[in-house]
């Protein structure tokens, strides 16, 4: 396999861009040359589902912005042949997940409520990457208005594949962001984590992942699903590429008032420090948890899968090889009620949230004549929303009702007090614990086929069960790749930290970056690749 | 395979559990503003149901009102906010381009259909 312009991290080709090695229009073409070569057909809200003429296809992009993203490019050049600075991320080739504003872009949070929205204004973390040079070279897809871990709620079909096998789902819902990275469509992504998703896709396409603190980046420009645990975050090629993409994208907003004004630390500084004298818990309630059989369904106790389980167990051996202190049997007795908790405060929130879509202001309108506005409400919305947004509506509406409020909602808001506690003790330099990071595996299991979980609801939430607790919580979590299990599959694992202690997880996964950066695993691409 | 416009692969569960029975749902569906299709109600009311069984988990756990309730995550200290913005008329070049967004316009005026009212006699 030929490594192009398009397969290297963006610290690599800002050095050579910064070296006159290659121009920011030949990065851009090498990125476009790769869609071309694997992105298939575009996802459209016509299309039924994957047909076989498919197969072995991404379809990660509901929209390209080629012009827009060649003016970029073209800007980036001049700048640097003029002697400027063109900013840390100059020429460096950005999916943006399509639940962000994009001025001048259709932004149609995988809807087709959304479908014909264009933005007026753009979101502020893209701002900045913009700012910092990135170009912007499409909307990816996503599950509808995030909701899903598989990206095949999209109204925008064919949903994405993963890129290691294309018969597999890439996580979601920032399922298009993971697979444009690892496919070499785009060599950095912007996406959002409200219950794991960047960091489950992350994991199921062998990419990096992180969910910062709530707070730490704006969410003005985001088209919201849960307010209080949706966070914007970075999809890479590794751990650097995220440090600098935080480095960009965090900080306060006068747009949003929960985005923190607490400085932003250099999150390069220190970046490979190592673990030295770092204590990292691992914990028996993140290894054997009660989820779905995907058989029967039923709820019961059940491990991860062994060959993410030897991953973790494997990466806390390695750390301790480099001096962290490895601390076993960390109790977070809490975390089984993560997903019980989400299925309730996600849904008041998103019922919340997707009120204001009626089909007067903007997006889908029932074209057909009605009799009435109610009519018009019900119709749009009926044939606007999806699956998804109609369930977590309903369900947001019957858990608040004044009747069930105390019992559901109160209740559940109570239970989010004790995950958030099981954190607090866990971090507090003055407890026991005194925990640096916390390492996990991300997800339960290793990517599922295209169609094996979609429609059961149930099931599908339990994708994430590892990565939920830290979204009730607000803690950051980063996942990064950590080898293949047999089937040729990606395993990501967990590291999951203090509020704002993103700097530290992410010298944690350089540690271990490094430590692996001459395993035979880390030489592997997807057999898609092999002749593009 | 159910017939809602996206495709749902995974024929769904029967949860044994009614706690939404028909009426509650159409109740529901009529406050939410939906207009759905018999089979695809079937299924949404089968789903929550679903969810309702995951989130019975909860009953294994006592949490008294002693215990707070915490909207979000992060404790949200007044030093970590910014201070409010001043409550100011600011002018905004973008009205055109958002009432190019509506569906249907006359004269800057979004067009809606009746509005359901009675006429007072």
């Amino acid at each position: 396999m030929t490594i192009s312009l398009c397969d290297l991290p963006a610290h690599q080709l800002v050095r050579k861009l910064r070296d006159g090695e290659c121009t920011a229009a030949e990065i851009l073409q090498s990125t476009l040359d790769r869609i071309q070569a694997v992105e298939g057909s575009p996802p459209t809200t016509h299309a039924a589902g994957k047909e076989s003429h498919d197969a072995g296809d991404i379809h990660a992009y509901i929209t390209l912005t080629t012009e827009r993203a060649r003016l970029q490019a073209k800007r980036i050049d001049q700048a640097l042949a003029q002697g400027e600075d063109p900013g840390p991320l100059a020429g460096i080739p950005l999916a943006v997940k399509d639940i962000f504003c994009v001025e001048g872009t259709p932004s149609t949070a995988g809807s087709k409520i959304l479908a014909n929205f264009v933005a007026p204004y753009s979101a502020t973390p893209v701002q900045r990457l913009e700012a910092a040079g990135a170009v912007t070279l499409g909307k990816v897809n996503l599950d509808e208005f995030t909701f899903g871990s598989s990206n095949e709620s999209s109204a925008f079909q064919p949903s994405p594949g993963n890129p290691w096998d294309s018969a597999r789902v890439p996580g979601g819902s920032s399922g298009g962001s993971a697979a444009a990275v690892a496919a070499g469509e785009a060599v950095i992504s912007l996406g959002t984590d409200t219950a794991g998703s960047i960091r489950q896709p992350a994991a199921f396409c062998g990419v990096v992942g992180l969910k910062p603190t709530y707070g730490r980046v704006s969410r003005y420009g985001l088209i919201a699903f849960a307010s209080s645990l949706d966070c914007p975050g970075p999809v890479t090629r590794d751990v650097r590429d995220a440090a600098t993409m935080m480095n960009v994208i965090a900080g306060k907003d006068a747009h949003d008032a929960t985005a923190v004004r607490s400085p932003v630390p250099n999150h390069l500084e220190g970046l490979e420090d190592g673990v030295k004298g770092l204590r990292i818990g691992i914990s028996p309630d993140y290894f054997r948890l009660k989820y779905p059989d995907p058989e029967s369904g039923d709820l019961q106790e059940q491990p991860i899968a062994a060959d993410i389980d030897e991953r973790v167990r494997g990466a806390a051996e390695i750390l301790a090889k480099m001096g962290a202190e490895i601390v076993e049997d960390v109790t977070l007795p809490n975390t089984r009620y993560g997903i019980p908790v989400y299925f309730v405060v996600s849904r008041v929130e998103a019922a919340s949230n997707l009120h204001r879509y009626d089909g007067v202001k903007y997006g889908y309108r029932y074209p057909e004549p009605v009799a009435d506005l109610r009519e018009l409400y019900r119709r749009s919305r009926g044939k606007g929303f999806g699956p998804q947004p109609k369930l977590r509506i309903l369900m947001g509406m019957y858990v608040s009702a004044e009747q069930y409020e105390k019992g559901y909602y109160q209740k559940a808001l109570r239970v989010r007090t004790l995950i958030r506690g099981d954190f607090d003790r866990i971090f507090d330099p003055q407890d026991d614990y005194a925990l640096d990071g916390l390492l996990t595996a991300t997800t339960p299991t290793t990517a599922f086929p295209l169609g094996a979980v979609y429609g059961d609801s149930v099931l599908m939430q339990y994708a994430d069960l590892l990565t939920v607790p830290a979204n009730l919580a607000g803690v950051p979590g980063l996942s990064i790749p950590a080898g293949f299990d047999t089937q040729g599959l990606p395993i990501g694992i967990q590291f999951l930290g203090a509020d704002f202690s993103e700097a530290k997880l992410l010298r944690i996964g350089r540690a271990y970056e490094m430590a692996t950066a001459d395993e035979s695993w880390r030489k592997l691409r997807p057999d898609m690749l092999q002749n593009v | 395979m159910i017939a809602v416009e996206v495709i749902v692969t995974r024929e769904s569960r029967d949860y044994g559990l009614d706690e939404i029975s028909e009426d509650v749902f159409r109740h529901l569906v009529e406050l939410a503003a939906f207009h759905l299709e018999d089979d695809e109600a079937a299924y949404l009311r089968r789903e929550l149901n679903g969810q309702l069984k995951a989130i019975r988990e909860l009953d294994a756990i006592e949490v008294g009102a002693d215990v707070p309730i915490t909207s979000h995550g992060v404790p949200f200290a007044a030093a970590m906010r910014l201070p409010l913005r001043q409550d100011r008329i600011e002018p905004s070049t973008a009205a055109d381009d958002i009432l190019e967004q509506a569906p249907d316009v006359e004269e800057r005026s979004i067009i809606v259909p009746d509005i359901p009212h009675e006429e007072i006699t």
